[in-house]
């Protein structure tokens, strides 16, 4: 099919072909026909996989100024810039005038005529977009094999560089000691275009390129979570860019550029006369290293148009699930098995607690739906206390990472918490936000082991991250840190604590866990959790569950309301001291995440008599460990 | 000319009165594109292939078109700057003119009579047949004897009787404004006229509209014009160089996130935060070069940028002789300050934008980084270029402002009083919605629901946060030497755990734009006033203010207040009343104004409230601190069963109901938020007589109620609280009069939190005491009558110098009606060894003499 080929691989000569046939007629509008027409041609069935994306295939293979696609967040935004829209270039020889189109390039032609009273000067804005932080392997993997962009290596591509970037890949899985680093044993069940061939050597080589940048550069890349890999971009917008937010993740749709002549300005500049140029000297050395970085590494994306992403789940269809009943029903009719299943897999894995089970259950489908003034509604943040050891929570997000398509590990150690960077933080000399690890995507879950910490000294900064968790789990927001003051990003982040006693942190909710494990088979129970893989058809299944339960809706019956309220009133009669407004608070919560879990889209009698339910065994469970525990207030 | 700098906003030309441009006008470019740069280069097309209006122009852009050494116009640069009506370089009595590189220009101009007319049609193109009076500057509607009469007109009558700006001070309002300044300049000696561009505008729109459009025409107009008029006034007077106008406050104010292409090249005003600023970088103005051979001297210009080396010299005739004497050339200072958007211009979820600004001469070091500002100046926009050697470009261009005036916005909360520097500006429509807000009758009743809706009840709590918001009218009492009275109201939340008090100050700190938070436990007596650091860069020593600073003019928000250490707490004394915060420390000695109304939460001590106690009790915070807070409030758990059905209904639907749903019921808190900006930057309420005797009825009855019971139940403490309710509940209305029904909302709301803070739990009765001196009057009461007990039954009891503590306990206990407990009993025991009557050792009393 060479005309989706054509405008796939030339979008500049369909934007140009435009720009052409508007020349006779002013009125056209032809900038929002461009953009209209990229649009129609990218609903089209298979049109979005069959663009190639800057995910998945490495930077080398991609043709410069062709379409291409980049699922990222907006780690940051620069200031906006003033270009030539149109321009005329006068050909020196002949001395003829050419009016020409400067909208998605970096570069004029040669020959710019600045006198030209044709001129016109437009407006566009810069973000600074990075893969989406902590999004797992499984997920990178499924997206990658259901491309269906054909990429050929263009010419320029030396093979010696493939042997090298498999000894640089196992030199990365050696250094790596995350626990991310498990893969999966095989790529599990993806779509059939995972024939292509190529499709084994094609993924190894996709991180070739982003482990030199490691090792190699001298460019940070601030990626929020340390140890990230991928391709960082600057996205160029043209139009409402008022509307994009950051931490925004977006499917961004554009031209990619890769123009050696950017990065030529770096280097010559410091060769040519600085000095004539004032402008150009009063930039720090770091500011144009962030802003004008080589476009090998960080290639420039003119936008054309971009796809808010919902949920980075590749095994749920892309759009909204209202368009997509059919998904949606099949999925629903499912649910309650799905979720028996679920719950039997986590009660192995949590010691035999079918309880805890249920609450890590819900908590991973919560989500902050609205927020009431400055409070978030929605979020359940859960604190797992009584776990074993440390090398039980590292086998346990093992396997919530296995499910949830972005995760991170964030161990408490002292020293962690001492040194690592968790809030964002305003660079002025490089002016730049330089990224922390709380920067995270919607819906990611961050797993907080406190098992980690251990009696010490937190100083300046440990209080700082303390401090900054504490805002994360009860408002759902992070300040980041502007020098002169602090701004208020927020954020819509899954915090899970695992710990021995109760947290310090605050959190939602508080189970103790129970083990059914005799102690003296703990070793072999936890080894036996280890070797106790699903088979890949239920992981998905898993996965597309707990994806599902937390994009529904949900409403609660004026009825509902009324019984509600009635039982509220009645347990403050009971025992006005044991029942505060924060426990219906609770509750409601927990009440809306069982509906859901159970793909209910409204409050039954049932779900609300089993969330007072669980929440009375949670709370009996405490009041057995208040007299063990001590560490209560 | 091939300036790019000088770029668009030829649409609002007035085309039509030059005839020299339709011509070249291509008909598919529209006008807005066009760009003034670029008909000169076309010169050969005017009517006036000479026209040394190529010079006017060519000030545009002096440093950045050496990028481009495109040919220059056919015009013979000498000749025309000696025509150009610009050029006011004459040597007014021997001041040097001083070069305005802020304007872009290079202006050390030959020099010309100025009073001689120029060859009439230099510079200007003339427009039909009458030609003196309608020529104009070339690209422009600007004519310069126009604009010169016009503006020497306004500085001779401009009268604005109703400035309050702070630098008319000292001024007679009713006399020419800017003819008192220059009178000023001439005494002072500081060559610098700010004009207020709003003062221009009500004087002569036209001239305002050429002033924002063309700055770079008719600012040296506008010198000009200055200077003829100050020489002529003052012949005598010496001036290190001739004034410079600096114009201000353009009404096209904007922030940062509104500049786009149609500003390249107009006077803008914006407001920011300086983030940076460089060393100061010298910029060659005038190059010296020295003939090696003969010694023979010349000076070159900075053209465009450019330096001309002179390849022959012209007093001996040998090439390439002539070298740079660096140390002899003419240099101009320049900064680099970088600006970013103020955290309050900026839309939620976005990160701020940056702008660079260029400042130039005495500008330079004006600002520190840190500082908010407002800056006026010229906003340019130059493109970059990939490679010196290839010739395509990137398409992008560089831009930044040239800097003609700083004002530092923050500047008078150190000093002044008056604080309408942040006002916010309001549009027309915004404040019509506000007033029609006002208007209704129950305005006060929707604002407090407004006020954190996801918060259940608390109805007088939120009406007291709301008035606290408004606060009340700032009085100066400094001229009898009482100095301040405090306008801001102060209020303690105290109650049970969990009774959503983080969530209301939380909600404050969000609303209000210059709020802080912090929580008793985690801040310190130096984070909450100020402290001294070290600069690491220039080692100097800098005063880093704390969150009682910060938020002046704002609220300050602590939680935990009852968990903050004594000296941290005794830091507050100062702000709460006096609202100064003095410093002494490593040689830094100053007060600095914290005029901060303070919202602090504080939890009992026994983590429950115990309501046998009374509040002193249950907090354990000193008197002297609570009897600051205006209004005092409990937030308890009520339990009973209407009350519990009303909070599960709440809760509930804030689950259930959706955002359209919530918002019907409520105001925005955008509206919430304009509505007090403007009630607190324009609403000063004052006390009508009927309201001061309802103040004065009031206060009498307050004290009354207690004097019964020979109790004080007021002070004059609580009559100030009670004139400050009065106040901001008349704000609330938008009524410049504090009138009846605001001395009865005021009183009640008082009343309701003594009610619930200053009830003597042994009586029941409400009892000022409590707060003022930390005991209840009755408690006084009964431990005097005690003690008279006691002394009664020791005196009875005849010549016993000692006796046994337990037994006398006993038989005060079988004496007295009223129950005697071992407290009070030792309080009585303490009062009657206090009068030396008896001492106290161990377990056995004596009597003294």
């Amino acid at each position: 099919m060479p005309s989706t080929r054509d405008w796939i691989n030339n979008p500049l000569g369909v934007v140009e072909g435009m720009f052409a046939a508007s020349q006779s007629d002013p009125n056209s509008g032809w900038e929002a026909k461009a953009v209209e027409f990229f649009k129609d041609h990218l609903k089209e069935k298979d049109a979005p996989t069959s663009v190639p994306s800057l995910n998945d295939v490495p930077l080398h293979y991609l043709k410069p100024n062709s379409l291409v696609k980049f699922r990222c967040l907006i780690q940051d935004m620069f200031d906006p810039e003033f270009y030539m829209g149109v321009y005329e270039t006068v050909d020196p020889a002949t001395k003829a005038k050419v009016l020409r189109c400067g909208k998605y390039k970096d570069v004029t032609e040669c020959g710019v005529d600045f006198n030209s009273r044709n001129t016109v000067t437009a407006e566009r804005q810069t973000f600074y977009c990075v893969p989406i932080p902590g999004e797992n392997p499984w997920v990178k993997e499924s997206y990658a094999g259901s491309s269906q962009a054909r990429v050929v290596p263009s010419t320029s591509y030396a093979p010696t560089r493939q042997k090298r970037s498999y000894e640089e890949d196992d030199e990365m899985d050696d250094m790596d000691t995350q626990p991310q680093k498990q893969r999966e044993p095989h790529p599990g069940p993806q779509s059939p275009t995972e024939q292509h061939g190529n499709g084994d050597c094609k993924r190894q080589e996709t991180e070739a390129p982003s482990s030199q940048t490691a090792s190699t550069s001298h460019l940070d890349l601030n990626f929020p979570l340390p140890g990230e890999k991928g391709p960082s971009c600057l996205v160029k917008v043209y139009e409402n860019w008022d509307n994009f937010k950051l931490n925004d993740t977006l499917e961004v749709y554009g031209i990619l550029s890769v123009s050696p002549a950017l990065s030529a300005l770096a280097d010559e500049k410091d060769a040519s006369s600085s000095i004539m140029d004032p402008t150009e000297s009063m930039e720090t050395a770091e500011e144009q290293r962030v802003h004008c970085p080589p476009a090998s590494l960080v290639p420039r994306l003119h936008m054309l148009h971009a796809r808010p992403v919902s949920h980075n789940n590749p095994l749920l269809p892309s759009a909204t699930l209202e368009d997509n009943s059919a998904f949606l029903s099949s999925t629903l009719s499912e649910m309650a098995s799905v979720r028996a299943e679920l719950l039997t897999y986590f009660t192995h894995i949590l010691l035999g607690d079918a309880l805890a089970a249920e609450y890590l259950i819900l908590h991973l489908i919560s989500n902050v739906y609205s927020r009431r003034d400055v409070l978030p509604l929605g979020k359940f943040t859960l604190n797992l206390s009584g776990c074993p050891t440390a090398s039980y929570t590292e086998r346990l997000y093992q396997i919530i990472q296995q499910l949830v398509p972005s995760s991170y590990y964030l161990g408490m150690s002292l020293q962690n918490m001492n040194q690592m960077r968790l809030v964002p933080k305003k660079d002025y000399v490089a002016n730049r936000l330089a990224s922390g690890v709380l920067q995270l995507a919607r819906h990611t879950s961050l797993f907080l082991d406190e098992i980690q910490l251990e009696q010490g000294q937190l100083d300046t900064t440990g209080v700082r991250n303390v401090t900054a968790l504490g805002n994360l789990i009860t408002w759902q927001k992070v300040d980041y840190d502007f020098n002169y003051h602090q701004m208020e990003f927020p954020c819509n982040i899954n915090v899970l604590i695992v710990s021995e006693g109760r947290s310090l942190l605050p959190s939602d909710c508080q189970i103790h866990l129970q083990s059914q494990v005799t102690p003296a088979n703990m070793e072999e129970y936890l080894s036996s959790i280890h070797m106790h893989t699903q088979t890949s058809s239920q992981l998905n299944k898993f996965r597309i569950y707990l994806s599902v339960a937390r994009l529904l809706d949900y409403n609660i019956s004026d009825e509902m309301t009324k019984s509600v309220e009635d039982d509220f009133v009645d347990m403050r009669k009971d025992d006005p001291q044991s029942v505060s407004a924060e426990d219906l608070h609770r509750m409601l919560v927990v009440a809306r995440l069982l509906s859901l879990s159970l793909g209910q889209t409204s409050l039954s009698r049932d779900s609300w008599l089993r969330a007072k339910h669980i929440d009375m065994l949670r709370r009996s469970r405490m009041e057995q460990h208040k007299c063990v525990n001590g560490n209560e207030p | 000319m091939s300036s790019p700098t000088s770029t668009p906003g030829g649409c609002k030309r007035g085309r039509n009165t030059n005839p020299a441009t339709p011509s070249s006008e291509g008909p598919t470019s529209p006008p807005s594109q066009r760009r003034r740069g670029q008909d000169s280069s076309t010169g050969d097309l005017m009517p006036m292939p000479t026209s040394p209006a190529t010079d006017i122009l060519s000030p545009a852009a002096p440093q950045d078109t050496s990028l481009f050494s495109s040919p220059r116009p056919s015009v013979q640069p000498n000749e025309v700057d000696m025509s150009s009506p610009l050029m006011y370089g004459t040597p007014m009595r021997g001041t040097p003119a001083r070069q305005r590189p802020d304007l872009g220009s290079v202006r050390k101009a030959p020099q010309v009579d100025l009073h001689s007319e120029p060859p009439s049609t230099d510079g200007a193109v003339a427009s039909e047949s009458n030609a003196g009076q309608r020529l104009v500057i070339w690209g422009t509607d600007v004519n310069v004897a126009t604009c010169k009469e016009k503006f020497q007109r306004f500085l001779q009558r401009f009268i604005d009787p109703t400035s309050n700006e702070d630098e008319n001070a000292g001024l007679d309002l009713n006399e020419p404004l800017y003819m008192q300044k220059l009178e000023e300049i001439s005494v002072v000696g500081d060559p610098v006229l700010s004009v207020n561009c709003l003062h221009v505008q009500s004087f002569d729109a036209e001239l305002y509209r050429q002033l924002v459009c063309y700055p770079q025409e008719v600012i040296p107009t506008f010198d000009m014009a200055v200077n003829e008029l100050f020489f002529e006034r003052f012949p005598d007077s010496i001036l290190e160089f001739q004034i410079q106008v600096r114009p201000y406050n353009a009404l096209k104010t904007r922030n940062m996130r509104s500049l786009n292409p149609e500003d390249i090249d107009q006077l803008i005003t914006i407001s920011g935060m300086v983030i940076r600023t460089s060393q100061l970088i010298p910029e060659m103005q005038e190059a010296f070069f020295q003939c090696q051979v003969c010694a023979y001297s010349t000076r070159v210009e900075v053209d465009r940028g450019r330096i001309a080396e002179p390849a022959v010299c012209r007093h001996c005739n040998t090439t390439h002789s002539l070298a740079l004497v660096h140390n002899r050339s003419v240099f101009s200072d320049k900064q680099m300050v970088k600006i970013q958007e103020s955290p309050e211009d900026m839309p939620a979820g976005q990160t701020p934008h940056t702008t660079i600004v260029y400042a130039h001469n005495d500008l330079v070091d004006k600002v520190q980084p840190g500082d908010r500002i407002n800056i006026t100046g010229i906003y340019r926009a130059v493109p970059m270029r990939v490679s010196p050697i290839q010739s395509n470009v990137k398409s992008v261009y560089k831009t930044h402002i040239d800097a003609i005036h700083f004002r530092k916005t923050d500047e008078k909360r150190l000093h002044g009083v008056d604080d309408d520097a942040d006002q916010k500006l309001f549009t027309e429509d915004r404040v019509q919605t506000l007033k029609e807000l006002a208007a209704k009758p129950d305005v006060y009743e929707r604002l407090s629901s407004a006020l954190a809706p996801s918060i259940y009840e608390h109805e007088d709590i939120k009406k007291g946060i709301l008035l606290q918001l408004f606060g009340g009218s700032r009085k100066d009492f400094t001229q009898t030497g009482r100095g301040n009275f405090r306008a801001e109201v102060n209020i303690l939340l105290c109650g049970d755990p969990g009774t959503s008090k983080s969530q209301l100050l939380q909600y404050v700190f969000n609303l209000v734009p210059r709020g802080q938070y912090t929580s008793g436990k985690g801040s310190s007596a130096v984070g909450l006033t100020a402290y001294v650091m070290k600069d690491p860069e220039t080692r100097q020593l800098v005063l880093q203010t704390g969150a009682l600073v910060l938020s002046d003019n704002g609220i300050c928000c602590i939680d935990e207040f009852d968990k903050m250490s004594d000296s941290t707490r005794s830091v507050l004394h100062e702000v709460m009343e006096q609202q100064t915060l003095s410093i002494a420390k490593a040689g830094i000695i100053c007060q600095l104004n914290a005029r901060t109304a303070v919202l602090a939460a504080a939890n009992p001590i026994e983590s429950q409230w115990n309501p046998k106690k009374t509040t002193i009790e249950n907090i354990q915070l000193p008197h002297t601190l609570l009897s600051r807070f205006d209004l005092i409030f409990l937030m308890l758990d009520p339990q009973d069963e209407a009350y519990d059905r009303r909070l599960a209904h709440h809760l509930v639907s804030l689950y259930y109901q959706s955002e359209e749903q919530m918002e019907e019921e409520f105001l925005d808190m955008a509206v919430l938020r304009d509505y007090i900006a403007y009630a607190r930057t324009y609403i000063n309420p004052r006390l009508s007589e009927e309201a001061s005797q309802a103040l004065i009825e009031a206060y009498v009855d307050m004290r009354k109620i207690g004097s019964g019971r020979g109790m004080v139940s007021a002070y004059p403490r609580q009559l100030e609280s009670l004139i400050r309710l009065a106040e901001a509940h008349a704000k609330v209305r938008f009524s410049e009069k504090v009138e009846t029904i605001d001395v009865e909302e005021a009183k009640r709301l008082h009343r309701e939190a003594l009610k619930q803070s200053a009830t003597d739990p042994r009586t029941g009765f409400v009892d000022i005491a409590i707060l003022t001196t930390g005991m209840s009057a009755t408690a006084r009461k009964r431990k005097e009558e005690a003690a008279q007990a006691l002394k009664k039954l020791i005196q009875a009891k005849g010549k016993t110098p000692a006796m046994k503590y337990h037994q006398l306990l006993d038989d005060l206990r079988g004496q007295s009606e009223t129950a005697i407990t071992k407290e009070l009993f030792d309080e009585a025991l303490r009062a009657l060894a206090d009068e030396d009557y008896l001492t106290v050792t161990g377990k056995t009393v004596r009597l003294l003499a």
